[in-house]
């Protein structure tokens, strides 16, 4: 078992054309992905490493039957991507595009928040991600397959680089992974920590959850608050202890402003939660291991 | 971006908002020349995009075109937060019966803008927020309709305002909103909003940030840009495409990504070293984006130490060596460098480094302890 994305999941490609949105496709297509469509209008008809490639993702939707998108369009172009995507009832979209304006992910999350009322609807993750992979089944995004393990643990963080490191080194310590998830580093994001847990929280095959946050924001404390409710160890790291207040440490979302979303504050939700929090990445196998004993 | 207050007014004056009358210059005798021109008593301001600008001493009154030349001598040149006075605004000084707060920003948690209106104007809102949040009214905008105008009267109301103040109030908290919109702000706010003893509304103080995600829309911005730009080692290395911050250390830190390079500061912090600067190359190993990730680095003259953080991951690490390798003969280095590979073909990647003047290091805590110790000058 795995969340969100699995060995049926049917992936569309939107800006399959592109540079980017090609590459990837190709290492989606190895990973095992079942990669059944690609979108770039105006080159509808034709293929692309094999794919059909159609001009709206409601026709390619019709004709493959596609249930989740990823998105590889360019900043100005991507709002509208996702909107189509939800337009199209994709059940999940993966926005991998940096640099969207907050305003138009304000009005894009709305919309898309709005369709989840009532159970349903379209998820998305992201912008400004990695995606997500779960182990041996499906790769949506652009994390390198091959430091993923099937395992027992679930991954979810709002950085890139940083969470291959961990998962890395969970899949060194023979742990693995059941999915990995990167939700993004902007300030609005379609998914958030509070989002993504229960879903881990549900998968009989998880059985710990690590969690990777970094300054900016409160969504690990708004993590905090469920977790007490989990039956499963989740595991802390929070990267940006020793950011400057007032300057954005490279993700559009990290960023203390007014004394709001320091580390020390994080780190203290969690650890009020009950959550242990590693002070440097290599101690979280360790800590993943002794939770899963007692 | 953080752009300064009187370009913040420029924008609010468009929008219907009233400002007091006044300049922004750059030379005492020519704040002396406004002053003049003003022909009553002015403020002279520090502008530079920080808070805390009057505690610094950046604020002072001047009753006289003489007196404003001298007060803006002190400010000119002065530093403040670590930021040199570079202009003054010099503007006529109000007459303050009352003091408001207008503001609208972005609530991350709530995902929704929202508005805040206080009548404890002219103090830091974190402040008011922190020390009386029963002062702040706010009001959230649905994202699918926009800020409707029963909201607006509905938070002016909520705050308190002078009775006779509230019909202007939400006429200049609508022009807040739409210059917020139309520019792309994750800021705008006016504190004070004064009510003078005539018993007319005016904007004396302004902030507006730009998101600079949205700046592409914006070409109309682009001279604000340069002039936010206050730092010549930042300003460079954006131009080059690097996400650079510069910090107060000696050890220079250049990484894959931001959360891993985040992680890497916070790992020389806990070695006992001060880390120079934030440095993301993003995913590629190019040789050049990797000298001029370099190069930008060591123009800092603090910087007495260089540590390469890496993940491999579709970017293969033998192949990020090779980038640092040739980055490392282009430029002429005079500080140690560490480098920490790891991910896809790590082993290569280390085993190209061996016998170069590039030290590799197997974990980020191994790459921070020996970083620190070679700038501290002893044996790692």
């Amino acid at each position: 078992m795995s969340i969100l994305i699995n060995r049926e999941t049917r992936v569309l490609v939107q800006g399959i054309t592109g540079r980017e949105g090609t590459f990837h496709t190709q290492q989606m297509l190895a990973y095992g992905t079942r990669v059944v469509a690609g979108v770039t209008p105006g080159k509808g008809g034709t293929t692309t490493l094999d794919v059909p490639v159609f001009d709206t993702v409601a026709e390619a939707v019709r004709q493959t039957g596609a249930n989740a998108s990823v998105i590889f369009v360019p900043q100005r172009f991507a709002p509208d991507a996702v909107l189509e995507a939800l337009d199209a009832g994709l059940s999940l979209c993966v926005c991998i595009t940096e640099g969207i304006p907050i305003q138009e992910m304000i009005r894009v999350v709305h919309f898309v928040r709005q369709s989840q009322v009532g159970g349903g609807g379209m998820r998305l993750i992201g912008p400004n991600c990695p995606g997500l992979i779960s182990a041996g089944e499906c790769k949506i995004g652009i994390m390198p397959g091959n430091i993923v393990q099937r395992g027992r643990v679930g991954v979810v963080s709002r950085s890139g680089t940083l969470t291959y490191e961990i998962v890395d080194s969970l899949s060194r310590a023979g742990l693995g992974e059941t999915t990995c998830i990167g939700i993004g580093g902007d300030p609005i994001l379609g998914s958030t920590f509070a989002d993504i847990l229960p879903l881990f929280e549900a998968d009989p095959e998880t059985e710990a959850v690590v969690l990777i946050g970094e300054i900016g924001g409160s969504d690990e404390e708004a993590a905090a608050e469920y977790i007490p409710r989990m039956t499963k160890p989740v595991i802390g790291f929070i990267s940006g202890r020793t950011a400057p207040p007032g300057k954005r440490m490279g993700h559009a979302g990290a960023i203390v402003s007014g004394g709001r979303g320091t580390a020390q504050a994080k780190v203290e939700a969690l650890t009020n939660a009950g959550v242990p929090v590693a002070d440097t990445t290599s101690e979280i196998p360790g800590l993943v291991r002794q939770a899963l004993r007692s | 971006m953080k752009i300064h207050e009187y370009q913040a007014k420029q924008i609010l004056a468009r929008y219907g908002v009233p400002i007091p009358r006044g300049e922004a210059v750059t030379d005492a005798d020519a704040a002396a020349e406004v002053a003049r021109q003003l022909g009553s008593p002015v403020v002279v301001k520090a502008q530079v995009p920080v808070g805390g600008r009057g505690k610094a001493g950046g604020v002072k009154l001047a009753r006289t075109p003489d007196e404003a030349r001298a007060v803006a001598g002190q400010i000119l040149g002065m530093s403040i937060k670590g930021i040199v006075v570079r202009k003054v605004l010099v503007e006529e000084a109000a007459q303050i019966a009352a003091e408001y707060y207008l503001g609208i920003t972005v609530d991350r948690a709530a995902r929704r803008n929202v508005v805040m209106v206080s009548a404890a104007g002219g103090m830091e809102i974190e402040e008011v927020a922190a020390t009386t949040p029963e002062k702040i009214a706010r009001v959230w905008i649905d994202p699918g309709i926009g800020l409707a105008d029963f909201q607006i009267r509905q938070v002016c109301y909520a705050a308190g305002l002078e009775r006779e103040a509230v019909a202007s109030a939400t006429r200049f908290l609508r022009a807040l909103y739409d210059a917020y919109v139309a520019n792309d702000a994750g800021l705008a706010e006016i504190n004070p909003l004064v009510l003078t003893t005539s018993g007319s509304l005016i904007a004396t103080d302004a902030k507006i940030d730009i998101d600079d995600n949205a700046l592409y829309r914006h070409p109309e911005l682009a001279a604000y840009k340069e002039e936010s730009e206050d730092d010549p080692v930042e300003a460079e290395a954006h131009r080059r495409g690097l996400q650079f911050v510069r910090l107060e250390g000696d050890v220079g830190i250049i990484g894959n990504g931001a959360g891993l390079v985040m992680s890497t500061l916070d790992e020389v912090k806990r070695a006992g070293g001060a880390p120079a600067n934030f440095l993301d190359i993003g995913g590629g190993a190019k040789a050049d984006l990797v000298a001029n990730a370099l190069e930008v680095v060591l123009s800092n003259e603090r910087v007495k130490g260089v540590l390469f953080n890496i993940f491999g991951g579709i970017t293969r690490c033998d192949e990020v060596a090779k980038g640092i390798l040739e980055a490392a003969r282009r430029l002429s280095i005079r500080v140690p460098i560490v480098v920490r590979l790891t991910g896809t073909n790590e082993q290569e990647g280390r085993a190209l480094l061996q016998g170069t003047k590039l030290i590799p290091a197997e974990t980020m805590e191994q790459a921070a302890a020996r970083i620190v110790a070679l700038v501290r000058g002893g044996a790692a």
